[in-house]
């Protein structure tokens, strides 16, 4: 009898359902504003010191998400009715020009003012990169004007897309995410500016970005249930589904659709084309 | 445990209805027992191979005592070996290979770690374990677990309380065309009290050379065994075991992929606790937990212009236990057993870039799925009169589960809604009738099985087939596979002669193959395609044969046997790897200690074959092979010679079952020497 007890219990460990629940942090903790993120500049005038953050160690070329904050030194507080609006400016040894960039808000934040600027080309020793804000300090507004350096990224990725298309339309296409690609169903997610000139860089909304994600060091291997990118109003990105079967270097192959349907830019991967000239590199 | 019994029918009658069994394609057949063997008595089996291999006095029985397990298997009638190289062959029965049988040793179950199907677990045995191989067709295969093809049960070697003392043996082989040396040593003891088995077998072959004297690359392997079980009554009736199994292989090559084996290793562990009696009316309580870990390395480093150079590394490791007790109760015989397991399996594969600056390419080809089985088995047993009847069910409760993120994410590519664990109970119910007419004994059965997906057909991502040159993705949606079969034999026997027809029909339900899927690109590069382990609404299988055996005189007998496969899927199609008609016939020899044997084997053209499963026409072969041999005594101990040759006309074949129809060995000249000392 012993003995039945014990292949009974070995018997009750075994169809036992060993599940493991994801543990829920229900704590919640004060967030740093900032935290995880990398204080890239600061600058500090006579009453108040500005806080510039990125995700990144560095401003890179591509889609760059930057969060600001204005502390204001007789409070020791940070201020959040700064109306912070900022744009960035190239020095070329020709000519200006800015780059295409989001507004800044602080509705999440009420203290940290957020948006992306997509850096088309790095800063070198004769051309350099200057950042304009303008916001208000207790009741003054305040402009200033900041050097900042972009690099071109580590990884050598191709992420950012300047071109022409057909309808003879200078866009500026970047990448933005998946940040951390998975071998999953990733979503994806890209910002789409057009050139009206060499200052204002406006969201394209409403056209499409086909997606064709390849490994060229597979025999082009590609990966299913794939989703194009579509605009959406709400953040003005386009969103989609990038599917990745393995880790490794990937081209994910572009097509640019205007709204009716027309190819702006890339053409089919096909055996003999095995990219297209509109593209995205990645590597993970 | 035969039964017989003067009956009425006329022959005329039985033949008629044999005639009518073999024709009208529903029947089945039936497998007549051939061996009865008391350890088996509640359990009909259709046939058991003797396998033993330096022991007793079967020498004279086995062709070749020191072959490898695989080809001792490849003797019994109802079972074909798929061969993807000259190791490692996957058992077959019924045209249904690994994923639709349940294949234990001594009642353990084990699953294979790779996911191309390179490592049965016939692989991590070796001769020198065994005693036998118990063979069940169809549902009488569940007793060992979920079936829808059959069952095969290795039994290991024991000494079993037998008051034999000290004995032991020493054995050589050597075969000339593929080099292979074979060495072999057991030492047991065993008294009323206690026993322990040990044996060490070593196997090193190199490349084979086909018909005609073709080198087959890659063919070479390298392996070794060490095995140890023990036994100790604690009382008259109680007793415990312990076993373990260690195997390693190495080197080995497969010719017919694009990777070879680099290390293939198995721990095999048991504990029994045996009891004669069990609450005063149960006997042969017998229990046993027990766990295996398998590592499983795929490597092609050796070979050479190589695409892309690949690592695929797989795991299993199983424990699980079972109990099983007798019950008799006048005329019936009942026999119960729960067994339940847990098995863990993984692979990977890492693929390393042309250009070194590059990530190496990672992913999950089996996500680390647990899989959970326990099972409640019955059998009834019962005796009429002139016949009997045998009732038994298996009801199993089977889940799945995905244990690896980074794996469930992976397969929730193709599946977004995929859960990380399905769940699902399997059922098998199976009725078995024999009747002794006279001379003639009939046989008949109906029965229904069902069966989980394997964990490739379920969880496989990107499983590389170079049998049809495609890729396969498993579903982890799949419908369980459900399966009625019938089987009829007849037998006729007289002490001199006896002749067996026998034939069985299998219709199964959400039948899982791989289907393609020309949406998806290939990973594998050259591969021509996808597939997904999907359900088809049905197949069909069908196995007729006719055996027979005639003593011609004490010394010289005759057998011959002859098999009829067909296997379709849903529109009629041709379903893959399905044998076409083969057959065999042997005549043996054995007086005052000589043994001799001259036996022929071969196969007709494989008509029904079907290219979308990479399969060709396999041309009509037979080959013809001889061996001799002689026992001698010197004082008191036994040794034994035996001598032969395989292929003796060298003829260049390949069968039905050899991926990309890589040539099979050419003639083969081998000598074993064993030496057992009593």
């Amino acid at each position: 009898m012993k003995t039945l007890k014990y292949i009974f219990a070995f018997l009750l460990i075994s169809i036992s359902v060993i599940s493991c629940s994801d543990d829920d942090d229900s704590t919640s903790i004060e967030v740093n504003p900032v935290e995880g993120l990398s204080k890239i500049y600061e600058i500090s005038a006579a009453n108040h010191v500005v806080e510039i953050y990125s995700e990144k160690q560095n401003l890179e070329i591509g889609y760059n998400e930057i969060s600001i904050r204005i502390k204001d030194l007789t409070t020791d507080k940070y201020i959040n009715d700064a109306e912070l609006s900022w744009m960035p400016m190239m020095n070329m040894t020709d000519r200006t020009h800015s780059a295409p960039h989001s507004m800044l808000n602080n509705a999440e934040e009420s203290t940290v003012y957020k948006g992306h600027i997509v850096f088309q080309m790095a800063s070198n020793e004769t051309e350099y990169w200057e950042l304009k804000l303008n916001y208000n300090l207790n009741g003054e507004s305040v402009e200033g004007v900041t050097r900042i350096t972009v690099l071109q990224p580590n990884d050598g990725m191709v992420k950012t897309q300047v071109f022409m298309g057909v309808d003879g339309v200078k866009y500026v296409l970047a990448y933005v995410g998946p940040q951390n690609p998975e071998v999953a169903l990733n979503d994806m997610q890209a910002v789409l500016y057009k050139m009206e000139d060499m200052m204002n860089f406006p969201v394209v909304e409403n056209f499409k970005i086909t997606i064709d994600p390849r490994m060229p060091g597979m025999g082009n291997h590609s990966s299913p249930n794939n989703r194009d990118l579509t605009y959406d109003s709400v953040n003005n990105m386009y969103n989609g589904k990038l599917s990745l079967t393995m880790t490794g270097y990937w081209k994910i192959n572009l097509k640019l659709l205007n709204q009716a349907g027309e190819i702006l830019k890339g053409e089919d991967v096909t055996e003999d084309n095995p990219e297209s000239s509109l593209y995205f590199e990645l590597e993970f | 445990m035969k039964l017989s019994i003067d009956v009425f029918p006329s022959r005329g009658m039985l033949v008629g209805s044999l005639v009518g069994a073999l024709l009208c394609g529903n029947l089945s057949p039936l497998h007549a027992q051939e061996y009865p063997i008391d350890s088996l008595k509640l359990i009909n089996l259709s046939e058991v191979v003797v396998i033993s291999a330096g022991k007793q006095l079967d020498h004279q029985k086995q062709h070749k005592p020191l072959s490898t397990l695989d080809e001792f298997l490849e003797t019994a009638r109802s079972i074909k070996m798929v061969k993807r190289g000259a190791y490692a062959w996957e058992p077959t029965m019924n045209d249904m290979a690994s994923e639709r049988l349940a294949i234990t040793l001594d009642g353990m179950q084990i699953f294979g770690a790779c996911t191309d199907k390179m490592d049965p677990i016939t692989s991590y045995v070796d001769v020198s374990n065994l005693s036998e191989a118990q063979i069940g067709s169809g549902q009488q295969g569940a007793a060992f677990g979920n079936t829808i093809g059959g069952g095969i049960n290795l039994k290991l070697d024991k000494s079993n309380f037998k008051p034999t003392g000290w004995t032991g043996s020493l054995e050589t082989g050597y075969e000339t065309n593929n080099k292979m040396r074979v060495f072999g040593g057991e030492l047991n003891y065993s008294d009323e009290n206690f026993y322990f088995n040990t044996d060490v077998i070593y196997r090193k072959a190199d490349n084979y050379k086909a018909g005609g004297g073709q080198e087959v690359k890659y063919s070479q392997y390298e392996k070794y065994n060490f095995s140890v079980n023990s036994g100790y009554k604690l009382a008259d009736d109680k007793s415990i075991t312990a076993s373990i199994i260690y195997d390693e292989a190495r080197d080995v090559g497969y010719p017919a992929l694009t990777m070879d084996v680099s290390l293939a290793r198995a721990v095999i562990g048991s504990i029994g606790y045996n009891q004669d009696t069990l609450f005063g009316e149960f006997n042969n309580w017998e229990s046993k937990v027990y766990y295996n870990t398998i590592k499983h390395v795929m490597d092609d480093t050796t070979r050479p212009d190589v695409v892309i150079h690949m690592d695929m590394p797989g795991w299993s490791e199983t424990a699980g236990f079972y109990t099983q007790a007798n019950l008799d109760k006048e005329k019936n015989h009942f026999m119960f057993k729960l067994d339940g397991y847990y098995n863990k399996s993984y692979a990977e594969m890492t693929m390393y870039p042309v250009n070194p600056n590059e990530q190496p390419m990672f992913m999950l080809t089996w996500p680390d799925v647990r899989t959970k089985n326990v099972g409640f088995y019955a059998e009834d047993h019962i005796d009429f009169n002139e016949s009997s009847l045998k009732l038994s069910t298996r009801l199993s409760y089977h889940s799945n589960t995905v244990e690896d993120d980074f794996g469930l994410n992976s397969l929730k590519i193709f599946y977004p809604n995929m859960e990380r664990t399905n769940s699902r109970f399997l059922k098998s119910f199976s009725s078995q009738y024999h009747k002794a007419l006279g001379d003639f004994h009939l046989n008949g059965g109906i029965s229904y099985g069902e069966r989980a997906p394997s964990v490739s057909e379920g969880y496989g991502f990107y499983l590389f087939n170079s049998f049809d040159n495609h890729d396969y993705i498993g579903d982890p949606n799949l419908k369980t596979e459900r399966s009625t079969d019938v089987n009829l034999s007849i037998t006729f026997k007289k002490p001199i002669f006896e002749i067996t027809a026998s034939a069985n029909y299998f219709h199964v339900f959400d039948y899982i193959i791989g289907q393609l899927e020309n949406s998806l690109s290939t990973m594998t590069i050259g591969a021509s395609g996808v597939k997904i382990y999907s359900n088809i609404d049905f197949a069909q299988l069908f196995n007729a044969s006719l055996f027979g055996r005639y003593s011609i005189s004490n010394a010289f007998k005759l057998s011959g046997n002859i098999s009829y496969h067909r296997g379709a899927d849903d529109d009629g199609e041709n379903l893959p790897l399905i044998s076409p008609v083969s057959y065999g016939g042997a005549l043996d020899f054995y007086k005052n200690q000589y043994s001799a044997s001259l036996s022929i084997e071969g196969a007709g053209e494989q008509s029904n074959y079907n290219p979308a499963y990479g399969e060709t026409k396999t041309a009509a072969y037979a080959t013809l092979s001889a061996s001799f041999g002689k026992r001698f005594f010197i004082n008191d101990n036994d040794l034994f010679v035996k001598a032969g040759i395989q292929n003796i006309l060298d003829t260049n074949y390949s069968s039905y079952t050899d991926w990309n129809n890589i040539p099979r060995m050419g003639r083969n000249v081998y000598a074993t020497i064993s030496y057992a000392i009593n």
